[in-house]
């Protein structure tokens, strides 16, 4: 039984139709898990339904064997799940320091302590630290962002398209970031475009096409599959 | 010699009935400020719900003055401020628990938010007029002048004398200690920054746990706090009638769109940006300009650019001015 998982879920938003159908999806700590697909596949879903944001008709969340299906996305942060969002994911009219002790919000532990850390692991943080996120650029921003997911030192971290509109030398340092949270044994889930590159990072990932598990494997073997390849890496 | 009596002759007009007014609309601008920001609407029931802080203060000015209990030199109503707060804070909370909820859960959008607020403003206005009354009330007590126009002429030997009212001075010490404590509040604690961050972005304020319930609270707290402070402090310093605190929201709402709605510093500057200008284009200069030009050239007329009836006219020419040139408001606005 992995860490973080989520079985057999299917659900949609609000009274709509269902967008995943027993869609299952599971990561363990230290690992990065990637989620691909074509547009619409319901990616976005499968991950936003993990996290508690849409009413599952069926299936199970569970969390270190936890169930915890029925909890508000704010129960479940408090079990020691971050999500990064793919637009608005920082409060662009206040600090980096601020952003960063809003993200440890329901925590009473020693922020200064768990800024450091932040800063150790995100430096160009320390000098802005003053500054307003709105006048960073999108790297930086992306940085941010991580950075105040990272403030309640989550077990479980997911990420919506993180590298989404920002320059490929940036992707590359996101990535790069990406890893080093990993090797302080979180588990990662993300959900990307850049299916090549996320690829090259994770260690399994798993394919939805029409809200459905589709292919699933080690990155690698995804990337050498050929039917994969056709169909979302552009042969 | 001239010169300075010209000087004392503007301070006594202009500069210090602008300050006080001025930190009147800035309570009242920083209010309809911390609505937008928080609440996303724009509140249009502000002047009415100042008038029933106002109203609160004054009765409970009654009855400790039926108690006998005075202040001395300052006004019994200081006393009756923290009462009357409690009363307008209990009186919004329950606004907002029959009313605004209801569309704040349904979602709504900001337009309809303020079209249920105008239904506030008419209900609060009724229940205020059959409360207290229409008509116009002085419920100041205690010393009038701190200095009186007579004595400052007989220390200085100028002509021209300088009053200072002990209300002046009152509104604009409190509106001093008020603004720094909510500056303070704002931007150094917790829950003040976990405001910022909820109007900054309400769905990652809620993804980082922070408890939108008790936003809204403290946000109707702080604006009972405003509210009944700044109504009380301009009744002090005029008089309390309803339908001039109703007029009022008309500089108030251009002083919190001047400073770029949404900033409550901008919306602090704002208020006295057009208590001055209000101020400064209804003076008649008349005199002044006798002070400072050789009698020859004596001006026939008031020297005076709009009548006090155009003052409101003056708000809104700002507002246009400054919405058109700087759209977001002269400030950086939406950061709380």
């Amino acid at each position: 039984m992995a860490f973080f998982e989520g079985n057999k879920m299917t659900g949609g938003y609000g009274n709509g139709p269902d967008i995943i159908h027993s869609c299952s999806v599971t990561v363990d700590r230290g690992e990065i898990v990637s989620i691909l697909g074509p547009n619409g596949a319901g990616k976005s879903t499968a991950m936003k339904a993990m996290l508690g944001l849409l009413n599952l008709k069926s299936g199970t969340v569970t969390i270190d064997g936890k169930d915890i299906s029925n909890l508000s996305p704010q129960d479940r942060v408090k079990q020691g799940i971050s999500f990064v969002p793919q637009t608005k994911n920082v409060f662009a009219g206040m600090t980096v320091e601020e952003n960063l002790e809003m993200g440890a919000f329901l925590f009473d532990k020693d922020l200064k302590k768990l800024i450091d850390d932040i800063f150790d692991l995100f430096p160009i943080l320390k000098e802005k630290r003053n500054q307003l996120v709105g006048e960073l650029s999108g790297g930086q921003r992306q940085q941010v962002a991580l950075g105040r997911a990272l403030m309640i030192k989550p077990s479980v971290l997911m990420l919506d398209e993180p590298t989404a509109g920002v320059s490929p030398i940036v992707m590359d340092e996101l990535f790069d970031h990406i890893i080093k949270v990993k090797k302080t044994n979180v588990a990662i889930l993300m959900v990307e475009q850049n299916a090549k590159q996320a690829l090259n990072i994770s260690d399994r990932g798993y394919v939805l096409v029409t809200g459905e598990n589709r292919y699933s494997g080690t990155g690698k073997e995804l990337l050498n599959d050929s039917r994969v390849r056709s169909s979302f890496l552009g042969g | 010699m001239d010169f300075i009596n010209a000087i004392i002759l503007l301070l006594n007009y202009i500069f210090i009935p602008a300050l006080t007014y001025g930190s009147q609309l800035a309570l009242g601008a920083i209010f309809v400020t911390l609505i937008y920001g928080i609440l996303r609407f724009a509140n249009f029931a502000t002047g009415d719900m100042m008038s029933f802080g106002t109203m609160a203060a004054i009765l409970f000015t009654w009855y400790f003055q039926s108690l006998g209990v005075s202040l001395g030199v300052l006004p019994t109503a200081l006393i009756a401020i923290p009462f009357a707060i409690i009363f307008m804070i209990f009186y919004m909370l329950l606004i907002d628990k029959f009313v605004f909820k209801y569309y704040r859960n349904q979602k709504s959008p900001p337009v309809q938010l303020a079209m249920v607020s105008i239904g506030v403003m008419f209900v609060t206005q009724a229940v205020v007029r059959i409360i207290i009354g229409p008509s116009d009330r002085r419920f100041f007590d205690g010393e009038k002048f701190i200095i009186k126009a007579g004595e400052f002429k007989e220390i200085t030997g100028l002509n021209e004398g300088l009053a200072i009212k002990s209300t002046q001075i009152l509104t604009i010490l409190v509106t001093l200690i008020l603004v720094s404590t909510l500056f303070w509040f704002l931007n150094k604690t917790k829950t003040g920054k976990s405001m910022k961050a909820y109007s900054d972005n309400e769905d990652l304020a809620l993804l980082s746990g922070i408890d939108p319930k008790k936003i809204v609270m403290i946000t109707w707290i702080i604006a009972g706090i405003l509210a009944t402070i700044g109504g009380t402090l301009y009744g002090l310093d005029k008089s309390f009638k309803p339908f001039t605190y109703f007029n009022n929201m008309l500089p108030i709402f251009a002083a919190a769109i001047v400073g770029g709605i949404g900033n409550p510093f901008g919306a602090f500057l704002g208020g006295y940006v057009i208590a001055f200008s209000e101020i400064f284009l209804t003076y008649a200069y008349k005199k002044f300009f006798m002070y400072v030009l050789p009698e020859s050239m004596e001006p026939d007329g008031l020297v005076q650019l709009l009548s006090t009836d155009y003052k409101f006219a003056v708000s809104f020419s700002i507002l246009v001015i400054v919405l058109l040139y700087r759209p977001s408001g002269i400030f950086k606005g939406k950061v709380l």
